[in-house]
């Protein structure tokens, strides 16, 4: 009588995440292309028998969100029915296959398709697909992703101006396979009038200074209280903070499972915010989550969040009735968020583009991956509307030396300046292929004994068996069987 | 004459063969889309057959009960409560856990649903009571057996969010001083989903238990009330025991719909499966397997594992509540009651004392 519907339940996971995380970018307001710099047209890859069909694939629209702003040659959105595409001047005919990352579910879509790859049909090819940092290992690693500059045909001097580490995570015996627009240095997005309340002050060199380390950033969340505010949203706030700090890989090549020090020092960390009432006890992206970022939640002092967090979500949420800056913080908080660095250096995720094995598009791609990740002109326009922070050196140099710039959003601080340093630190070596379900299913299980609903060795317990339904052939080391 | 000595007398008109083929096509589908691969997945789950990532498939290679040892080994730390009394840490097998979780979920959705589905029957079939506006009520409570499960699931999870309506109204009413978070307790949860599960189905059932109902004869029932029966007597001796049919039929299809449990538990709790995975289904457990560790042996021998457990309670409930339909034996067992009834009744034992009248209504 019931059926099991996978393909729906993930479909409308899809249908929700993608709103939830509905960007707003307006374009044309800002100068684009005022910063001189090389603006070289890519050195292309001709072919005359291209296919007239790109089918992009990715786990939410912020890529197309970009790529309908940016790229020149995109006319329009046509709706065809049940399907949209991006429409090129040239006639071709750009989808963007979203599948939502939760639950591995983005993967699984991408593998299978991957692996069907020979044996489908010219236009049903995929053509790109995204990568996270989550996951980006497991696919440059394999044939599956073509070599940027031997096969897509991008030249070194195309490359040059990209952050090393955005191209070392991504290269494989020593070749380039993906390319990526963005660097993503962690930030800690703190509201200017709460921290007046909290602090006396909201400048963000005194607030940095006043949350430079772990217990300078306990005894803020303490006063916090006093004054009624919730330090952090929720328990995964932080989380980040502390696993791209990880001392090791999650899964070793021997395929056994490790729990970090950095791991149960956010356990101990969480819980104790919990406990003492410093958070509000939310779950990343859910509803209430996502209200306290805005005016009608709850008061919280501040979020962390990458530099690409920055316009594709805290923005749309700080003002959920698009009212601009009222300068009425009951009413909308845009501009009313700064950042700053925060307890630690740390980094979260980032989004690389990958041409796939058997695409017929390899021209079209040689140029898009030019046009977004490569042009200084696009990389400057991409920042200085969008506040994220681009993967041109030379681009970013000239914007955190501008005494101009300033960000609408952020009440008018230069926040490229505050990241120079330490985009260029950023060291992604233990990023692994297993990262996505140990880092979600590790969020999942802890929810249980933050909430107070288990002991710690039940919710590790409930993490070892999560992941065991998730992946084949781990085992896991002493570390699980140590006390908290 | 009638069709059937018709046929006997090997007239050219045969009806009969009609009928199977009519059933053809649906045999045919049957067969080959749901007949083989059972088998087809009983086969498999005795080998080691995996996809692991991008890496080329492992498998199939022999590896005899592994896959089964898996499925009822595999155990957890469970913070193990019950209606009350805490009993601490237990390691408690996943397999049980999770059959514990579906079968409770939905005894609490369903009993409720055959309850008030009966009651709206009987109701909507009352030729005293002669209901009016039935047609909207039919309409209104089939509703929602139309909207997706992952839908509804969807709606609840905003609905009963610590910042939805639900917890806004409750506040507002003094009912609760402070928001909780439903998702995050074991009881709200499974509630939860056991009130969708009913709300999908109810109207579904109430249907089917009306169609059974009217299958009665009108007579029966004008009978019964000219012999002075009341609503309760009518119940229990006409229409309960006329309805067994459609009754094993409803329970039946819905508990191998609890057992399948999945669209909604799986989207109201975004699928992690509630606090202490409390609501974690078979089926989740079947589809991580399957969609994200990609395992086809393990995945095969738990769905095989569900079979056979479907299986062995559709039997059972059916031996519970079968009726018995050969009028013939019926009868014949009815008159040697009867006859034992009227042996032993005061006024009989009386008269055989007596001797007289006995032998002249011709017992023996």
């Amino acid at each position: 009588m019931k059926k099991s519907m996978f393909a729906i339940p993930a479909l409308l996971t899809t249908g929700l995440i993608a709103l939830a995380g509905c960007n707003q970018v307006t374009p044309g307001n800002s100068s684009i292309g005022s910063v001189s710099g090389t603006t070289s047209s890519p050195t292309s890859v001709a072919t005359s028998t291209e296919g007239k069909v790109l089918n992009i694939e990715c786990w939410n629209n912020e890529f197309q969100g970009r790529f309908e702003t940016f790229y020149p040659d995109y006319v329009k959105t046509v709706t065809d029915g049940t399907t949209s595409y991006d429409l090129l001047r040239d006639g071709t005919k750009v989808y963007f296959k979203i599948t939502a990352n939760d639950n591995n579910g983005y993967q699984n879509k991408l593998d299978a398709d991957l692996k069907a790859q020979d044996s489908a049909a010219a236009d049903d090819k995929v053509d790109m697909f995204l990568i996270e940092a989550d996951y980006a290992t497991k696919y440059t690693a394999t044939d599956y992703t073509l070599d940027v500059k031997g096969d897509i045909g991008l030249s070194d001097d195309d490359v040059s101006q990209m952050y090393q580490y955005t191209k070392d995570i991504v290269t494989y015996n020593n070749k380039l396979k993906a390319v990526s627009w963005q660097a993503t240095p962690g930030l800690f997005a703190y509201r200017r009038d709460l921290a007046k309340t909290v602090l006396g002050f909201d400048d963000p060199t005194k607030v940095q200074a006043a949350l430079s380390d772990w217990t300078k950033f306990n005894s803020v969340a303490a006063t916090a209280k006093t004054k009624s505010v919730f330090m952090l949203s929720g328990y995964d706030d932080a989380y980040r903070v502390y696993s791209n700090n990880m001392s090791g890989k999650w899964v070793n090549s021997s395929k056994v499972v490790t729990l970090d020090p950095q791991i149960k020092a956010w356990i101990k960390a969480t819980k104790s915010y919990t406990d003492s009432g410093y958070n509000d006890k939310t779950t990343l992206w859910d509803t209430q989550w996502q209200a306290n970022q805005g005016p009608s939640g709850h008061k919280v002092l501040g979020f962390f969040y990458s530099t690409w967090g920055i316009n594709f979500t805290l923005a749309g949420n700080s003002d959920p009735n698009k009212l601009g800056n009222t300068g009425n913080v009951a009413t909308s908080l845009y501009g009313d968020y700064a950042v700053c660095q925060g307890p630690a250096s740390w980094y979260w995720g980032g989004s690389w583009l990958c041409a796939a094995k058997g695409t017929d598009n390899k021209g079209l791609i040689n140029k898009i991956m030019y046009t977004m990740t490569c042009s200084q002109a696009v990389a400057n326009g991409i920042t200085r509307i969008t506040q994220d922070y681009t993967n041109n050196q030379t681009a970013m140099n000239a914007i955190a030396a501008d005494t101009t710039y300033g960000s609408a959003f952020l009440g008018g601080q230069n926040h490229i300046a505050l990241f120079k340093e330490s985009a260029a630190k950023i060291n992604m070596s233990n990023a692994g292929a297993y990262d996505q379900g140990c880092n979600e299913k590790m969020q999942n299980a802890m929810k249980d004994y933050f909430a107070g609903t288990s002991t710690y060795a039940e919710a590790i317990s409930n993490f070892e068996s999560q992941l065991t339904s998730t992946y084949n052939g781990l085992t896991f080391d002493g570390t699980f069987d140590a006390a908290l | 004459m009638d069709r059937l000595s018709q046929r006997k007398q090997g007239s050219h008109i045969h009806y009969g063969k009609w009928a199977y083929i009519f059933l053809v096509p649906f045999i045919l589908a049957f067969f080959l889309f749901q007949f083989i691969p059972l088998f087809q997945t009983l086969y498999y789950s005795f080998f080691t057959y995996y996809d692991d990532m991008l890496s080329p498939t492992v498998g199939p290679t022999w590896s005899g009960l592994d896959n089964f040892k898996y499925i009822f080994t595999s155990s957890t730390l469970r913070p193990i409560s019950f209606l009350g009394l805490s009993f601490g840490s237990v390691k408690f097998p996943d397999f049980w856990y999770y059959l514990i979780n579906t079968i409770l979920i939905w005894l609490i959705g369903f009993i409720p649903q055959i309850l008030i589905s009966l009651q709206l029957a009987i109701w909507f079939t009352d030729i005293k009571l002669n209901l009016k506006f039935q047609k909207i009520w039919k309409t209104v409570i089939y509703m929602p057996n139309l909207i997706m499960a992952a839908a509804f699931g969807m709606l609840f999870l905003m609905i009963f969010a610590r910042n939805g309506p639900v917890m806004a109204t409750l506040v507002d009413w003094k009912w609760l001083t402070n928001p909780i978070d439903v998702g995050n307790t074991q009881i709200g949860t499974r509630l939860i989903i056991a009130f969708l599960d009913f709300l999908m189905w109810f109207g579904n059932t109430t249907i089917l238990l009306m169609a059974g109902v009217m299958g009665i004869d009108n007579s029966i029932f004008e009978s019964a009330l000219l012999d002075g029966a009341s609503s309760r007597t009518i119940f229990h001796k006409i229409t309960m025991p006329l309805l067994k049919p459609i009754f094993i039929y409803v329970v039946i299809t819905s508990m191998i719909g609890g057992i399948q449990l999945f669209d909604v538990a799986q989207i109201f709790t975004q699928q992690t499966g509630g606090p202490s995975a409390s609501s974690y289904t078979l089926m989740m457990w079947l589809y991580n397997l399957i969609s994200n560790k990609e395992n086809y042996g393990e995945a095969g021998a738990l769905s095989f594992v569900m079979f056979v457990i479907t299986a062995v309670l559709s039997v059972t409930v059916y031996k519970i509540i079968h009726p018995r339909i050969n009028p013939a034996k019926d009868e014949a067992l009815s008159r040697k009651k009867r006859i034992r009834e009227y042996k032993d009744s005061p006024f009989t034992q009386a008269e055989l004392a007596n001797k007289t009248s006995l032998s002249e209504n011709g017992v023996k």
